[in-house]
């Protein structure tokens, strides 16, 4: 681990005793004549006496090991540590193989690695006792378990997504799959035949509508919250966060109730994207809000100083300023609406059939034909089902991927174009100021 | 102001014979027009129509599940079965049993995956790692969940079975990895004793709850003033000893309301666990075994096949879930709203 943040420099340097040699090196020993390096060194620079010439005498360059006033390495990852982290794999991985292979009998490669994990930190706590002290080795076991945690959720996530790609693989590289329904294709038959061209319309379709009737509430709300000063924004934040948590399939329930059993709708793709909406409405609010709350209170101040009401310096000012922001909060909300399965269960009702129209008859989704194709006992159903879900979250990594693009820039923090804009707008309105300087002069002058 | 003249010498000027209004403080409330009057008026709708969502959600569960929880009575809490349609008895104390289980194993799994990864990227990762890293926490709150019940399904199953079979051989003994029909010294024993169990589908689940908690308790740990932060190192404290006595204490009210922000969306999470489980309808604490159930899959799956009864005993179901998740997630939110720090970027 190589440390660049000062404050852990800090605590590396404790690491080494403290030398007491340290602090006197007052004066750079190439130029002094002060004899701070003892005997040894000043016998070097005085000429000796078979030399003829007292000829310049380079000094020596001084031997870091043996002298004590050494530059201290604050680096944390020394030649010992990477001898030290080799020990532990091969031992551990020995001692492993023997818990796993001969003293208990676990099976498959998830109990090895859980094994294998607990024999690790083991080694490295004993290993850790050998030189350091109490809340040294404390320290280190922790770390471990600190970058364990992490390397065990990335590997989690990799594994999930590289699985999907696997299984889906034979399906999605026929182009069929992108093309074709599968309103004439049944389980026997195979993949060359039928796709999912009705799921991904349907997706795009409801993740739209879903689209339409969220962001506008969900940007007010979240200008309500922060712009303001109302007393219930608290309230309002509050159940907010609560209903990130709401689960999916009560927001699929209430639409069932209302639009469905109340209104008398039949189910469609209009009634899923409700439901979908309803989900992703406080996922965008919650990071909206963080994003209006980062627009700095200095920009807000001027618009206000200038005698701009609140309106217009959130229309003018707020909002511009966390554009890009705002832009990777709906995206996250897309990201997390395509992928809801028991809202459009519950209400979009089932067609394998292609169907454009959101206000009339089943519409079906990504997720949800994922989720149906799966559950069939045939290997090409599920093959479909994994090809569905590897779409499906295809187009959720693309999002997240032009999410971070977006929102990689700070508040405020403008892109070429829009400061080539801002700069043309600029030194318009500076024209415009000056022709009027002209014509108000030239009207004082004439009379 | 008034009475000041430019005599040379300063007189007091006697105010009280002076006539006229006595001087009041200004009123400092600048007075809105009309666009910041409708502005307001706009803004305060939306919060109101987000405060009506959340409310006519519960409203309406609720009206559709009075027919079912009239003729069921109390016994709806205490009965194991759900027969609603075949006139039989129902009552939600079997699934209501098994949803809290599945959440108590996802968030005994993720809280300290998400915890040390919280502190791994606050504290221990190197600068230039960070942003991937929480880039790669996003992401995995951003994967579907149906994606995460197919991985549960097709890969976890086959790989936890070897584990849950070694839980059970060595820890039997303890109630929670009992294994009715199980025999550890039988090299031929089926494994579907250990399929669909509930400890498979938390697994699955905590993949889907991890990132939530993890969010929300990166955003707190890396709100831990430098100050103090600095201040422990400079007495001599290890990166951990910092930690523990710095950075937990700060965050105890994110790390608290990260956990039941992922303990609420767990109890809530439906088609991962559709797809992992087989039904059953009894009261165990055995994690490791075949079957187990939840309130959100109960409703996926009943929902097509019920009567009007049924659905209305599935509007009750739906609002106990509602009601249980609400008290979490509202005491989650509580914590999470205590801990900000708040708008730490105002000028």
């Amino acid at each position: 681990m190589i440390s660049t943040d000062w404050t852990e420099r800090t605590t590396a340097d404790r690491d080494i005793p403290a030398d007491p040699g340290a602090a006197v090196l007052t004066t750079d020993p190439y130029t002094s004549t002060i004899d701070v390096w003892g005997a040894s060194a000043s016998a070097d620079i005085a000429a000796p006496a078979d030399v003829t010439a007292p000829a310049t005498v380079l000094p020596r360059r001084l031997d870091h090991r043996t002298n004590s006033q050494a530059k201290r390495t604050i680096g944390r990852f020394s030649s010992q540590d990477a001898f030290r982290g080799v020990g532990i794999a091969v031992s551990s991985l020995a001692t492993t193989m023997l818990i796993f292979g001969r003293l208990t009998s676990l099976s498959g490669r998830l109990g090895f690695a859980v094994v294998g994990f607990v024999v690790f930190l083991a080694t490295h706590a004993v290993l850790a006792s050998l030189t350091d002290n109490g809340p040294a080795i404390v320290d280190k076991v922790m770390s471990a378990l600190m970058t364990s945690a992490a390397v065990a959720a990335g590997v989690a996530l990799f594994s999930v997504i590289i699985f999907t790609f696997a299984r889906a693989w034979r399906a999605i590289i026929r182009p069929n799959f992108y093309l074709e329904d599968l309103s004439t294709t049944g389980s026997l038959q195979p993949l060359g035949e039928g796709g999912i061209l009705h799921a991904i319309v349907g997706s795009l379709i409801m993740t739209s509508l879903a689209l339409i009737f969220s962001v506008p509430l969900a940007v007010l709300c979240s200008v309500f919250m922060n712009e303001t000063k109302s007393r219930a924004a608290n309230l309002v934040r509050t159940v907010v966060t609560a209903m990130t948590a709401l689960p999916s399939i009560l927001a699929g329930l209430f639409i069932f109730a209302t639009w469905i059993l109340l209104l008398g709708f039949e189910r469609s793709g209009l009634a899923a994207s409700i439901a979908i909406s309803i989900m992703m409405l406080p996922i965008i609010i919650r990071s909206a809000d963080v994003v209006l709350r980062l627009v700095p209170g200095n920009l807000r101040e001027a618009a206000a100083a200038l005698g701009a009401p609140r309106w217009r310096t959130v229309w003018h000012v707020v909002l511009p300023t966390a554009r890009s922001g705002l832009t990777t909060s709906v995206i996250l909300g897309v990201a997390r609406g395509i992928g809801e399965t028991a809202p459009v269960l519950l209400t979009a009702g089932v067609a394998q059939t292609m169907n454009k129209n959101p206000f009339s008859g089943g519409m079906m989704s990504l997720p949800l034909e994922a989720f149906l194709l799966v559950k069939q006992p045939d290997p090409t159903q599920i093959a479909r089902g994994f090809g569905a879900a590897a779409v499906l979250l295809i187009l959720v990594l693309l999002l997240f991927t032009v999410a971070r693009v977006i929102g990689g820039r700070p508040a405020g923090r403008m892109s070429k174009r829009q400061t080539r804009r801002s700069t043309s707008r600029s030194a318009a309105d500076l024209q415009r100021i000056e022709a009027r300087k002209q014509h108000t002069q030239q009207h004082e002058v004439t009379p | 102001m008034a009475g000041v003249s430019m005599d040379t010498t300063t007189t007091v000027v006697d105010a009280s014979g002076v006539e006229g209004p006595t001087p009041t403080p200004r009123l400092l409330k600048a007075l809105d027009n009309r666009g910041d009057r409708i502005f307001q008026g706009v803004a305060s709708m939306s919060g109101i129509a987000v405060l009506s969502i959340m409310g006519l959600v519960g409203l309406f569960l609720a009206k559709e599940a009075i027919p079912a929880l009239r003729s069921s009575g109390l016994s709806f809490f205490t009965t194991t079965q759900w027969q609603p349609d075949q006139g039989g008895s129902f009552g939600i104390a079997s699934v209501l049993w098994y949803t809290l289980l599945i959440a108590i194993v996802a968030v005994a799994i993720a809280l300290p995956i998400s915890m040390g990864t919280a502190l791994f990227i606050t504290d221990v990762a190197p600068t230039w790692l960070r942003s991937t890293l929480i880039a790669l926490v996003d992401l995995m709150a951003a994967v579907p969940s149906v994606v995460y019940g197919l991985w549960g399904l097709f890969l976890l199953q086959g790989q936890v079975i070897g584990v849950s079979r070694w839980l059970n051989t060595w820890f039997g003994w303890l109630p929670f990895f009992k294994v009715t029909g199980a025999d550890p010294n039988s090299p031929l024993a089926a494994a579907t004793v250990y399929t669909a169990s509930t400890f498979i589908a938390g697994i699955a689940v905590a993949m889907m709850v991890m990132p939530i908690q993890c969010v929300v308790m990166r955003e707190v740990f890396s709100q831990v003033p430098p100050g103090e932060r600095e201040g422990a190192y400079a007495l001599g404290s290890t990166r951990w000893g910092m930690i523990r006595v710095v950075a937990m204490p700060f965050g105890r009210g994110g790390i608290i309301g990260g956990t039941m922000l992922g303990l609420g969306r767990a109890l809530g999470e439906t088609i991962a666990v559709v797809l992992i489980i087989s039904p059953r309808f009894d009261i165990t604490f055995h994690v490791l075994e075949a079957g187990s159930n939840s309130v959100a899959s109960l409703i996926a799956i009943r929902y097509s096949e019920s009567s009007e009864f049924g659905l209305s005993a599935l509007f009750a179901a739906g609002l106990a879930l509602f009601a249980v998740t609400l008290v979490v997630n509202f005491t989650a939110s509580y914590f999470v709203a205590r801990s900000r720090s708040g708008s730490s970027s105002e000028a």
